[in-house]
């Protein structure tokens, strides 16, 4: 089975420090792909490169059967890689709505017609559904800057699946998510089309297992070892590697 | 409930403020009127900063450069081809737009202080040209005694202060009342989203450059049509009605008015420009120093006008890592007030 997306080969360096060296990737269509390992394995600097934000000195990222290297974060985003950020990225002065809005436009789908404002209401429409899933209704006309830490998560997260993603990068979603949210976040990505593939970089292992039906783990900047959640359970390797990454 | 009284209070004062405005030139002697009419097409401009600076999150001192080139536009076309007001107009916004298209590649990928420096810098080219090529623009000396403006074919040409000044503000409201329903639409709702953090925007799938671009050209248009609006006021230009410290003061109008805000910045603009005019007469030659004091002065007192501008305001601090979006920062005002 060929791979939605592949990364093959991808070295970041940050001076002498290289955060990724030569690592690939493989992710299937419809696949729950997790990414796991300690403190500065490079996870998020490898979604970085598979989003866009960050050039590789070396290695392709492909998607979709095209190699994608060369396109900026926006082509990427218009092809289905969407995704939300180790911090939450919002817009601060803008609601809780029309966050989401900005960022269902770009692959809304309005109805036929000339008439101004179409594409906005189908977007606001997408917006409110993806609001009130995420248990953000009541704070739809709250500027983002003033919701909280894991209010804005959510918003995130809400914004990812209104670009309509074949692809979603999450970096931590459930870090800083009270327990109700946590869950409230479970049932949003189990009832994701099976269409969409996830790549979730997650410190925690319980979300990991319950998840996803593949893991990577990454330490150093390498791949350490790939398998599915049970093989990666039982690997003494792994367990090393955490038990290091911890002390 | 209290956002339901703060509206209808805003609206109240604007309602105020425009009857004030159409009544003023049977209040005032033919001078003020001619004054008022100049001030109003500085204020065009001042929106047009506004809407780069507060809006879009790109500051600008070069929103001069567009204005001359509407001003130069209409004032040729009109001591040479057109007296009619609407030809004018057009021509003016057409000749900024393009002048604004032209420095699109200069402006969009250039960052914080780095956009003021190159705005700045095409401004004063624009003056700098406009003072040396004699032959179309007069040189320093400028173009005196071009002929009135009739407003539309058919109608005669105004022959007093009022009616120049009256044209100025139809043309103004009208521009204006464009301008705020354009930024009801999604054109606005993603400029105030580069704005606040163009990282995302992008991330969203948006292609952000050509969005900025079309904010600039936009705004280049608004103030070339100003242009056209000085020279119906003044019947003549030269380039020191361009220089630098218009731009500086328009800047300083539009944060007084507190940048995101299109009323805001006509008010601050009208302001600051009133404020020098009137100096200019109290205090001949000391304009500048209380103009500079008044700055220093907003910059410490209004830090949420500047701060509003933050984005790509900031000045070049650690790059920006595509993982850490920008987080509402107070460098700032504390930078601007070094
Ligand atoms: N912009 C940058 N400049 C310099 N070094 C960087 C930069 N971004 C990441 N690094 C370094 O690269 C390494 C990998 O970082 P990365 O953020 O990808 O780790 P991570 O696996 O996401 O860690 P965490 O679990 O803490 O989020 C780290 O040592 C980090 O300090
Ligand atoms: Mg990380």
């Amino acid at each position: 089975m060929t791979c939605l997306l592949s990364a093959e080969e991808v070295t970041v360096r940050y001076g002498s420090l290289a955060a990724l060296d030569g690592v690939d990737l493989c992710v299937h269509d419809g696949q729950r792909h997790a990414l796991i390992g300690p403190n500065g394995a490079g996870k998020t600097t490898l979604l970085n490169v598979i989003a866009g934000a960050t050039k590789p000195q070396r290695g392709t990222v492909r998607f979709a059967g095209r190699n994608v290297s060369r396109l900026g974060p926006a082509a990427r985003a218009r092809r289905g890689i969407n995704r939300i950020h180790q911090r939450p990225a919002v817009f601060p002065t803008l609601t809780a709505t029309e966050n989401v809005v900005v960022a269902a436009l770009p692959r809304v789908t309005a109805d036929p017609g000339w008439w101004p404002g179409r594409r906005r209401r189908a977007a606001r429409h997408r917006a409110g559904a993806l609001l009130e899933q995420l248990g953000l209704a009541d704070l739809a006309t709250v500027p983002a800057g003033h919701l909280a830490h894991g209010q804005r998560r959510q918003l995130e997260i809400a914004m990812a699946l209104a670009g309509r993603p074949r692809l979603l990068l999450l970096d931590e979603p459930a870090a800083g998510l009270s327990a109700v949210e946590v869950g409230r976040l479970v049932e949003v990505l189990q009832a994701l089309p099976r269409a969409v593939a996830v790549l979730l970089v997650e410190h925690r292992l319980d979300l990991v297992y319950a998840l996803s039906d593949a893991v990577s783990v990454l330490r150093d900047g390498q791949t350490l070892a790939a398998g599915t959640p049970d093989e990666i359970r039982t690997s003494p390797l792994v367990r090393q590697a955490y038990a290091d990454g911890v002390a | 409930m209290r956002d339901r009284v703060v509206r209808w209070a805003r609206g109240a004062v604007a309602a105020l403020v425009l009857a004030g405005l159409v009544v003023a030139p049977w209040v005032v002697d033919d001078y003020t009127t001619a004054l008022l009419a100049r001030t109003l097409a500085l204020a065009l401009v001042g929106v047009s900063v506004a809407l780069l600076t507060g809006v879009a999150g790109v500051p600008t001192l070069g929103q001069t450069a567009p204005y001359a080139a509407g001003a130069y536009a209409c004032a040729v076309l009109g001591s040479r081809i057109s007296d009619v007001g609407v030809v004018q107009l057009a021509v003016a916004a057409g000749a900024g737009a393009v002048l604004a298209a032209l420095t699109v590649p200069l402006v969009v990928h250039a960052r914080g202080v780095i956009v003021l420096m190159i705005t700045l810098a095409i401004g004063e080219l624009v003056v700098t040209v406009l003072g040396r090529w004699r032959s179309v623009t007069g040189g320093t000396d400028g173009l005196a005694g071009i002929p009135a403006v009739r407003p539309f074919w058919g109608l005669p040409a105004f022959g007093s202060d009022q009616a120049r000044y009256l044209y100025a503000l139809v043309v103004v409201a009208t521009l204006v009342g464009a301008v705020l329903v354009l930024l009801r639409t999604r054109a606005g709702l993603l400029l105030r989203a580069a704005r606040d953090d163009e990282t995302r925007l992008r991330a969203s799938g948006h292609r952000v450059p050509l969005y900025l671009s079309g904010a600039h050209i936009a705004a280049g248009a608004i103030a070339g049509a100003a242009g056209s609006l000085l020279v119906v006021a003044q019947q003549y230009i030269s380039p020191a009605d361009f220089g630098f410290d218009t731009s500086a003061l328009l800047l300083l109008g539009v944060v007084i008015g507190g940048t995101a805000s299109v009323g805001g910045a006509l008010v601050g603009a009208a302001l600051v420009i009133a404020v020098r005019d009137w100096l200019f007469g109290v205090l001949p030659g000391h304009a500048p120093l209380v103009l500079g004091v008044l700055f220093v002065a907003t910059v410490y007192l209004l830090p949420a006008g500047v701060d509003r501008v933050r984005g790509r305001w900031r000045p070049s601090g650690p790059p920006h890592r595509p993982d850490a979006p920008a987080a509402p920062d107070q460098a700032t005002v504390a930078e601007l007030r070094r």
